[in-house]
């Protein structure tokens, strides 16, 4: 099982260290479905495995579906690559990347000083999570409808091409 | 059953995380700032179900759905809003919304 863990582990963080350095977007795009996936075994073989399933047919089957259909509504184009190239310059990218580096270093101190403690291996089905859903966060599901109400109509509201509209003036002014 | 070491798993959601944070800081297209958000999302999800299994919980699976919920409403509305800005400004690159600024 650790060995599992071990190989999806490293999957997951060259697949997501690929996501931030690519310049074309459907690449980028491809390699965050294979971090999700990686990230999916983890989650199955940490004993969770209706949110693995979850995962995998939420996050990369209609999140990133979502986002291949506005890379192909936005038509980018052939050299949006080399544009790319010329955004990511070093001097932009060094500071920020030392300074999460430096937080990555105190993160690391803190979970290897906080030893002993590990995952067991109890597989907690769809039924007990389903049972603390609808039972104790009862509310916060109530929620989570209305938010995901409010995206869908915000979304619709939001992406709707404006019609423009202009003075009777104009109009003749623009027509003769 | 075997046991897998908890730190080691908490260590791989910091990793992502960081390597989300570094991209939303470091890329100007706001398309791959929305990608590095959602490598976020999945980080902190990464923890929440790891702690949830270390108690032997479900709370931890609850968490991670509502932040896929939060996740899928937040793609919606922030793609719909790129689309909007790729129109007007015919650009994903974020340095484009410097109305305030002038």
């Amino acid at each position: 099982m650790n060995i599992i863990f071990y190989i999806a582990a490293i999957v997951a963080f060259v697949a997501t260290v690929m996501v931030v350095t690519r310049k074309n977007a459907v690449h980028a795009l491809l390699y965050l479905i294979v971090s999700l996936l990686a990230v999916s075994v983890i989650f199955f073989i940490s004993g969770a495995p209706f949110v693995a399933a979850l995962e995998v047919i939420v996050y990369a089957g209609a999140i990133l579906v979502l986002f291949v259909f506005a890379i192909m509504m936005l038509n980018l184009g052939a050299n949006s690559g080399k544009e790319e190239a010329k955004l990511l310059k070093p001097n932009a990218w060094v500071i920020p990347a030392i300074l999460s580096l430096i937080l990555l270093c105190e993160l690391v101190y803190v979970f290897i000083n906080y030893d002993g403690a590990s995952v067991e291996l109890r597989v907690i089905g769809p039924q007990e999570v389903s049972q603390s859903l609808f039972g104790g966060y009862m509310l916060a599901v109530e929620l989570t409808g209305m938010l995901l109400m409010a995206g869908v109509v915000g979304a619709y509201h939001i992406g709707k091409e404006k019609k423009r509209e202009y003075h009777r003036y104009l109009q003749t002014n623009e027509n003769s | 059953m075997s046991e897998l070491p908890l730190e080691a798993g908490l260590l791989l959601a910091a990793l992502l995380f960081l390597t989300g944070l570094v991209g939303v800081i470091t890329r100007r297209n706001i398309l791959f700032m929305l990608m590095s958000i959602e490598i976020m999302f999945n980080a902190a999800g990464l923890a929440f179900v790891l702690a949830g299994a270390h108690n032997g919980q479900a709370d931890g699976q609850v968490m991670l759905i509502f932040i896929l919920a939060m996740a899928a409403a937040e793609v919606a509305v922030g793609l719909a809003l790129i689309i909007q800005m790729h129109r007007k400004y015919n650009s994903v690159d974020t340095d484009v919304l410097s109305e305030l600024r002038d």
